[in-house]
C-alpha cells in the first residue's frame, strides 16, 4: 500500500496555546478584580467603562470564549491531525480562525467595557462582532470537516464526533439566540420579547455550557488522557453511548434556568425532568475518563499532567451531579438568584475547563519544543494552589448562597420577614466574599506560576515546526456496507451522515420547546394594562442595558410568599410582552427590582445612583456619577421606537413622530420631582453657578441620563400594581 | 398525567398523540444506540480506541531533522 508523507501543522496548535495562556490571565485577573468590588465597591468608582456591571460579561466572555474558546481549538487542531492522520485540510483557514477569533476577543474587550451590550448573558456581543463570529465559526467547521474528509484513517475516532457535534450545535445556537433587529451600528433589540426571549437566551445559555464548555472539552479529554495515560479509554461502547444521549438530552435542558418564573409550567418540567436524565450520560463519561487510568493511578502520583486531568474530571462530575440536583424545583428555589449557582459554575470553569486546559497544556508544550517540561517542582506547586484555590473559592460561596436563601425566606412569628431589609441579608456573607477572593488569588498565582514554567520550557525547546509524518493512503470504498462490516461501522466512517444524524438529535428538542412557546399565544396570556414603554423609559431602559444592571439584580419575581411580601405581586409571563431583550437576570446581589416602580421618590433613585452608601449604608453597589453628568442621547430614540414596532411593539406613527417632544415632557417632570429636594436644589445651583463660572456650557438635569434612568425604574412593574391593601 | 401539556393546549385537537410520540421517539433513539454498540464487534472497538496512541510511531523525526 503506497505509504504518504505529510506534515502536521504545530505552528497553529502552538498559536492557539499562546492565546489560551494569555486571555486565561487577562479572563481570571479580571474575575479577581470583579470579585475586590465586593470587598470595595468603589474601587474604580468614576470610571465607567471599569464599572461591575460592564466588567462582568467581559469576564465571563474571556473566560468562556477567549480562555477556553483558544484552548478547544488548540486541543482540536492538535488531535484532529492526528486522529485522521492529515494535515488540517485549509492553512488559511486556520489562520482564518486564528485571526479571526482573536480579533473578535479584541472587539469584545473594547465594547464590552464601553457598555455596547445585548445584555443577553454569554451573549452580549452586539451585532457586528455575533456576525463576525459566525463567519469565523463556520470557517472552523468547513475546515474540520475538509480534514475529515481527506483523513487518511477510515473510523473517526469519538473525539471527532464530539467536535462535530460541537460545531454544528454551536452554530444552531448563535444564530438563533443572535436574531435581533439593528438600531444603529452597535444597537440592536432582541427579536424576541419577555417569556420567549427567555427561553430562547436560556436553551442557548444552557447549551453554550453544554456545547462549548463540555463536548469539545470531553472530545479532548477522550484523546488527551489516553495520551497521557498511554491507555485507551475504559470502553469505546461507553463513548458512543456518552456522545449520542449527551448531545440528544443536553439540548432540552435550558428552562431549569428559569423555574418559577413566567415560563409556561409545561416547559419548567420539561426542563427538570431531561436536567435529571442528564445524570447519567454526564457520569457515564466522567467514569469512563477516570477508569481510562485504570492500572496507572501510580502514574498519577508523579505526573502532574494526570493530576491535573484527574481533578478535571472529578469536577465535571461534581458539576455534573450538581446540576441535575439544583434542577429540582425545591433545590432551586433555594440555589437560584444566589452565590450557590456562582459555586456552581466555578467548579465547572476552575476545575473542569481549566485544569483539563492545564493539563493538556503541560502535555503538549514540552512535545511541541521537542523538550521536557522544565520544572515538574513547578507544575506540582500550580496544580496544588490552584486545586486549594478552587476549594476555598467554591466553599465559601455555598455557604454564601444557602445562608442568603435561607435568610431571604425567614419569617417571624408575626408573619413578616425577619430580614426585611435586603442589605441584612448582603453584610452576613462579606466573610465569604474575602475567602473567594482569596481563593480566587491563588487559582490566578497557580496559572502565573504555569505561565513562567512554560516559558522556561519553551526556552529550552527547539523552534515550532511542522512535524513530518507518514501513513497509508485511505483507499477508497464503495459506498454501501463492505462485507463483513456493521452499519454502525460505515455511519463512524461517514462525517456528513454523523453530523447530519448529529443535529437531528439536537434539533429534536429545540423545537419541541420553542417553537409552541413562540406560536401558540396561550402560553403567554396578555394583560391589557401592559402598555409599552414611553420613550424616555425606553431610553432609560438601554442605561440599564448598557451599565449591565442585570448582572445584580432580577426582575423577576417568584411566586413564592417571601419574595411577594418582600418584592410585591409576582411577575406574569404577561407583563414583560414588549422587553426586547428580556432582563430577568439570574443573581441577585442586590434585590429584585421587577416592581421597585412608584416604592421610592425620583430623589431617593438620584441620590442613590450618585452615592448608593448615602442612602443605603452598607451598600455593596458602585456608584453610578456619570449617569447624573452624561447628556441624554436622543438621536436614535425615535429609530429605536420604529425598531422596536417593526417587532411588534404598538407604538402609533403619532408616538414615534413626536417621541422627542413626550421624552422632553417626561423628562422635564421628572426634574420638577428633583426639585422638590432641598439638598438637590442647592447642589444643583451650585453646580450650574460653577459652570457658568468656568464659561462652560451647563446642560439641565432634564437632559441628562439619570433622568430617563429614574423614569424607566420609576416605571417597573406598575402597569399591574396591586393595590396596597394595608394603606 | 396530561394537565400539563393539556392545560396550556385545550385548543389543539388530538394533543394526546403529542407524548406517544415523545415516548416513541426516545424509545426508537435509545434502542437504536443500545442495538448500534451490543452489535459492535469487540476487535474492531478495541483497534479504533487504540487510536489516539498510534500516531507517536508515524511521526518521523529524524527525517524531519535530515531534510532541513
Amino acid at each position: 500500500m503506497e505509504v504518504q508523507q505529510f506534515y502536521y501543522d504545530n505552528k497553529i496548535v502552538k498559536n492557539f496555546i499562546y492565546a489560551t495562556i494569555f486571555w486565561g490571565l487577562i479572563g481570571m485577573s479580571v474575575g479577581l478584580l470583579l470579585a475586590l468590588m465586593f470587598l470595595f465597591p468603589n474601587l474604580t468608582s468614576g470610571i465607567s467603562w471599569l464599572s461591575f456591571g460592564r466588567l462582568r460579561p467581559l469576564h465571563t466572555n474571556a473566560v468562556i470564549f477567549a480562555f477556553v474558546g483558544n484552548a478547544i481549538y488548540a486541543g482540536v487542531y492538535y488531535s484532529s491531525q492526528r486522529l485522521l492522520k492529515t494535515r488540517m485540510w485549509s492553512d488559511f483557514l486556520s489562520k482564518f480562525n486564528f485571526w479571526g477569533w482573536q480579533s473578535i476577543i479584541v472587539a469584545a474587550a473594547i465594547t464590552l467595557p464601553l457598555g455596547y451590550t445585548s445584555s443577553k448573558e454569554y451573549a452580549e456581543l452586539e451585532w457586528p462582532i455575533d456576525i463576525a463570529i459566525a463567519l469565523v465559526w463556520v470557517g472552523f467547521g468547513a475546515n474540520l470537516i475538509g480534514t475529515i474528509i481527506k483523513r487518511r484513517e477510515r473510523h473517526m475516532y469519538v473525539a471527532i464526533w464530539f467536535y462535530l457535534g460541537t460545531f454544528v450545535t454551536v452554530a444552531v445556537l448563535h444564530i438563533f439566540n443572535s436574531l435581533s433587529l439593528p438600531v444603529s451600528f452597535l444597537k440592536s433589540y432582541s427579536v424576541y420579547a419577555g417569556v420567549q426571549d427567555a427561553l430562547v437566551q436560556w436553551w442557548y445559555g444552557h447549551n453554550a455550557v453544554a456545547f462549548f464548555l463540555t463536548t469539545p472539552f470531553l472530545g479532548l479529554m477522550y484523546y488527551f488522557v489516553p495520551k497521557a495515560a498511554n491507555r485507551p479509554v475504559f470502553s469505546y461502547r461507553l463513548s458512543i453511548i456518552h456522545f449520542w444521549s449527551l448531545i440528544f438530552i443536553y439540548i432540552w435542558a435550558g428552562p431549569h434556568h428559569l423555574l418559577y418564573t413566567a415560563l409556561p409550567e409545561w416547559a419548567q418540567n420539561l426542563g427538570v425532568a431531561f436536567s435529571i436524565m442528564l445524570l447519567a450520560p454526564s457520569w457515564g463519561g466522567m467514569i469512563n475518563g477516570l477508569l481510562t487510568l485504570r492500572g496507572a493511578w501510580d502514574k498519577v502520583r508523579t505526573d502532574p499532567v494526570l493530576k491535573f486531568m484527574v481533578v478535571a474530571i472529578t469536577g465535571y462530575g461534581m458539576a455534573t451531579f450538581e446540576g441535575p440536583m439544583l434542577s429540582l424545583k425545591n433545590v432551586n428555589a433555594i440555589a437560584h438568584y444566589t452565590d450557590w449557582i456562582v459555586a456552581h459554575v466555578h467548579v465547572g470553569a476552575l476545575a473542569w475547563n481549566g485544569f483539563l486546559a492545564f493539563g493538556m497544556i503541560y502535555w503538549l508544550v514540552p512535545r511541541m519544543f521537542k523538550t521536557t517540561l522544565f520544572s515538574i517542582k513547578l507544575a506540582n506547586t500550580h496544580f496544588w494552589v490552584g486545586t486549594l484555590g478552587i476549594i476555598m473559592y467554591a466553599l465559601p460561596m455555598y455557604v454564601a448562597g444557602f445562608l442568603q436563601a435561607s435568610m431571604w425566606k425567614q419569617f417571624n412569628p408575626d408573619g413578616t420577614l425577619m430580614y426585611g431589609n435586603f442589605l441584612e441579608t448582603v453584610t452576613q456573607i462579606i466573610p465569604m466574599y474575602w475567602m473567594r477572593a482569596i481563593g480566587g488569588s491563588m487559582y490566578i498565582a497557580g496559572a502565573f506560576v504555569m505561565l513562567y514554567n512554560m516559558i522556561k520550557t519553551i526556552q529550552s525547546g527547539s523552534p515550532v515546526e511542522d512535524d513530518l509524518a507518514e501513513a497509508p493512503a485511505l483507499k477508497r470504498v464503495g459506498k454501501g456496507r463492505l462485507i463483513g462490516e456493521g452499519w454502525h461501522q460505515v455511519i463512524e466512517r461517514k462525517p456528513v451522515q454523523l453530523t447530519i444524524l448529529a443535529t437531528i438529535a439536537i434539533l429534536i428538542g429545540g423545537i419541541v420547546q420553542i417553537i409552541p412557546t413562540l406560536l401558540i399565544d396561550s402560553n403567554i396570556p396578555t394583560i391589557t394594562s401592559v402598555k409599552p414603554y414611553t420613550p424616555l423609559e425606553l431610553e432609560g431602559r438601554d442605561l440599564y442595558i448598557r451599565e449591565g444592571c442585570v448582572g445584580c439584580h432580577s426582575q423577576m419575581i417568584r411566586p413564592f410568599r417571601s419574595e411577594v411580601e418582600r418584592y410585591g405581586e409576582y411577575s406574569k409571563a404577561g407583563e414583560f410582552v414588549y422587553d426586547h431583550p428580556f432582563l430577568w437576570g439570574s443573581k441577585r446581589t442586590g434585590p429584585d427590582l421587577h416592581r421597585i416602580g412608584m416604592k421610592y421618590s425620583d430623589s431617593w433613585h438620584f441620590n442613590h445612583m450618585y452615592d448608593p452608601q448615602s442612602t443605603s449604608p452598607g451598600s455593596i453597589m458602585p456608584r453610578y456619577q456619570w449617569l447624573t453628568a452624561n447628556t441624554l442621547d436622543t438621536s436614535d430614540t425615535q429609530s429605536k421606537m420604529e425598531v422596536m414596532g417593526t417587532l411588534g411593539v404598538p407604538y402609533t406613527d403619532a408616538e414615534v413622530e413626536n417621541g422627542l417632544v413626550n421624552l422632553k415632557a417626561q423628562a422635564l417632570q421628572v426634574e420638577k420631582n428633583l426639585q422638590q429636594d432641598p439638598s438637590f436644589v442647592e447642589n444643583y445651583k451650585a453646580e450650574k453657578e460653577a459652570a457658568i463660572a468656568d464659561g462652560e456650557e451647563f446642560v439641565p438635569i432634564y437632559k441628562r441620563e439619570i433622568v430617563a434612568m429614574i423614569a424607566y425604574l420609576q416605571r417597573l412593574g406598575t402597569d399591574i400594581k396591586v393595590k396596597d391593601l394595608q394603606k | 398525567m396530561l394537565k400539563f401539556i393539556k392545560h396550556h393546549m385545550t385548543e389543539i385537537d388530538g394533543i394526546e398523540i403529542y407524548p406517544i410520540i415523545s415516548l416513541l421517539i426516545f424509545f426508537l433513539f435509545f434502542a437504536a444506540l443500545g442495538w448500534w454498540v451490543v452489535t459492535s464487534k469487540k476487535e474492531y472497538l478495541d483497534q479504533v480506541s487504540q487510536m489516539p496512541l498510534e500516531d507517536d510511531n508515524l511521526i518521523n523525526t529524524k527525517k524531519n531533522q535530515d531534510e532541513k
